[in-house]
């Protein structure tokens, strides 16, 4: 320590004291505005009315009458199925085009091999949002306007950064094997599906959660391109509570916590595969 | 271009490719067969990759030379009417004031992500329990974040009940004036994204071998000495990854004041804008050249990025 006006031991005191105490007010400032919307979820709506305080507690502390009028009202249900739907397909697809790819460019050499990478390189500094004018056009020309096939092919077609963690992990499976496996007259498709696909099964994991998070969690996509109502997923069908709720905020309420909740048991089951999985998704 | 550049590192040596043992030259229609199967693979991700990332920037650059309304067969070609258009109508220049809220909070969300993975890169008690706290926001789906915020600023609401409780009743309508919206609404996007560049800081702190902070112990380093010269090197392409990543983010916010605010009182963006002009009142012309305008932008940025700080990190092709 250079300074020692006070002692080292009371500044270190100190020192971890303010820490901790950050540390905790941190943990207010994200879990509050979280456990507040909680309990609006559980209170009636005659509480609402009367001005119940949003930070008092609610009579009665089991009341899920909240829940089941967004579930039923709110057609929450098909969202969930709709937003099934599309993840099935989506994540799959990604995992099966994104493999495909660098199982080609990693393995192979071929003509415009280089200028097919520069392709897919150059593609992840275009960020999706400044495009949807013209993609829009395009996925309208193909018919799939107002589809859940809109978002389904938008989510396969533009993750590039997929395609990078596998290829980092095709990179990292010995090219012997390739070879031992084409002595024993596997062709091409047979190595991929046999051998490199269950090889890949780390990064197909950390690609499932991180697409399935970002799938789950997207409004933009399926507002732009999906909005007839019965094609809803979370996102917009939550969206859609402001409208007829605008003033019953317990309802909101318990379809926020309804839309949250899924997360939160994914994130306290797979905690360590998440940070992983994101750490590499956006250091690509 | 860094594209070029990495490209060369791309390239391995021919060895690499699958080569039949066998040193006789295959029959014409094997070896056709042979040269075709990457394609083969490649096929669904190229059409993909062009069809929904290369064709649309194209024809958004054509759109924005016209005035096409979206839908109608006709269009007639108007030069760099729009872009003027852009950069003259001050209503329409003016969302990029409104990035700057943004930009300011991500500067202070990258401190702030800074200080919490430095604080827990050490062993403090209750450490994962803090990390997942941290990061939990990161997950949520953005509608519900834009639904507890705005119950979180209502009157009466969330805010100005805790204020209460420190004996401050304010009637203040949080999000009922530009600046008090804008600034509120910057708050929740930090909220929101600090868990990823929070975890990103820890994940390059924690790769740090432990060896080197027992060095400096030795040599008599303190906290701000060891951050100085072991943490901040080693974190350096996370942190210009990070600050890209906020600046472009600036640029593209969307949801946040859509679902909130719906862009009023101030609180437009230029994506909000952008889509308004595309879809609400059928300007694909001059929402093309929005569109082009802050592509372009984001591309400099990174540019600029990848010029200040030569990145090791893209190499991971």
């Amino acid at each position: 320590m250079t300074l020692a006006h006070p002692t080292p031991v009371v500044r270190r005191r100190v020192a971890r004291t303010l820490t901790h105490l950050s540390l905790v007010l941190a943990s207010v400032v994200v879990l509050l505005p979280l456990a507040v919307v909680f309990l609006t979820s559980l209170k009636s709506e005659q509480e609402m009315a009367r001005g119940s305080r949003a930070l008092g507690l609610p009579d009665d502390l089991l009341n899920l009458r909240n829940y089941a009028t967004a579930f039923r009202d709110g057609e929450m249900l098909a969202a969930f199925g709709n937003t099934a739907f599309i993840l099935l397909f989506a994540v799959t697809g990604t995992v099966v085009i994104g493999s495909m790819a660098a199982y080609a460019i990693d393995r192979f050499t071929f003509r415009f091999r280089k200028l097919i990478v520069a392709l897919f390189l150059v593609a992840t500094l275009v960020p999706g949002v400044t495009t949807q004018v013209a993609t829009f056009q395009i996925v309208d020309s193909f018919g799939m306007f107002d589809s859940l096939w809109a978002p389904i092919a938008l989510y396969m077609g533009t993750d590039i950064v997929s395609i990078y963690i596998f290829l980092q992990f095709v990179r990292s499976i010995p090219i012997s094997l390739d070879e031992a496996a084409r002595l024993d007259g596997a062709n091409a498709f047979t190595i991929y599906r046999k051998i490199i696909f269950p090889l890949l099964r780390p990064a197909i994991a950390t690609v499932v959660i991180v697409k399935g998070i970002t799938v789950y969690n997207d409004f933009y996509i399926p507002f732009l391109y999906m909005p007839s109502e019965d094609l809803g997923v979370i996102s917009t069908s939550l969206f859609r509570f402001k409208g007829p709720y605008a003033a019953h905020w317990e309802t909101i309420s318990a379809g926020t916590v309804l839309v949250i909740l899924p997360t939160l048991i994914v994130f306290l089951a797979l905690q360590r595969f998440i940070y992983n999985g994101f750490m590499r998704g956006a250091t690509k | 271009m860094p594209p070029t550049h990495t490209t060369e590192k791309v390239a391995r040596p021919p060895s690499a490719a699958p080569r039949p043992p066998a040193a006789r030259p295959a029959p014409r229609s094997v070896r056709l067969w042979r040269g075709l199967t990457p394609w083969l693979f490649l096929a669904a991700p190229l059409v993909l990759l062009v069809a929904f990332t290369y064709a649309p920037v194209v024809n958004m650059l054509a759109y924005s030379f016209t005035d096409w309304d979206g839908v109608s067969p006709e269009l007639s070609y108007i030069g760099a009417g729009n872009y003027v258009e852009i950069f003259t109508r001050p209503e329409l220049f003016q969302v990029f004031f409104v990035s700057g809220y943004y930009l300011a909070a991500s500067a202070v969300q990258i401190a702030l992500a800074l200080y919490f993975a430095t604080v827990l890169s050490f062993n403090v008690r209750f450490r994962n329990f803090y990390k997942g706290v941290l990061f939990f926001p990161y997950l949520i789906n953005g509608v519900a974040i834009g639904f507890v915020f705005l119950y979180f600023f209502q009157d009466g609401g969330t805010l100005d009940s805790v204020l209460a409780l420190f004996g401050h009743e304010s009637d203040r309508a949080w999000l009922g004036t530009s600046t008090s919206a804008n600034i509120s609404l910057a708050s929740v996007s930090v909220w929101r994204y600090l868990g990823l560049n929070f975890v990103l800081f820890l994940g390059a702190i924690q790769s740090i071998p432990g060896e080197l902070y027992e060095a400096a112990e030795l040599d008599g380093a303190g906290r701000w000495h060891q951050f100085r010269y072991i943490i901040a090197p080693g974190i350096k392409p996370v942190l210009s990854l990070s600050v890209i990543l906020s600046i472009s983010g600036s640029l593209s916010v969307f949801e946040i004041p859509y679902i909130m605010t719906g862009g009023a009182t101030g609180t437009e963006t230029f994506v909000i804008q952008t889509i308004d002009l595309a879809f609400r009142f059928n300007k694909t012309g001059l929402a093309s050249a929005a569109a082009v305008v802050l592509l372009l932008i984001i591309l400099a940025v990174t540019w600029v990025q990848r010029r200040l700080v030569p990145d090791d990190k893209v190499d991971l092709t």
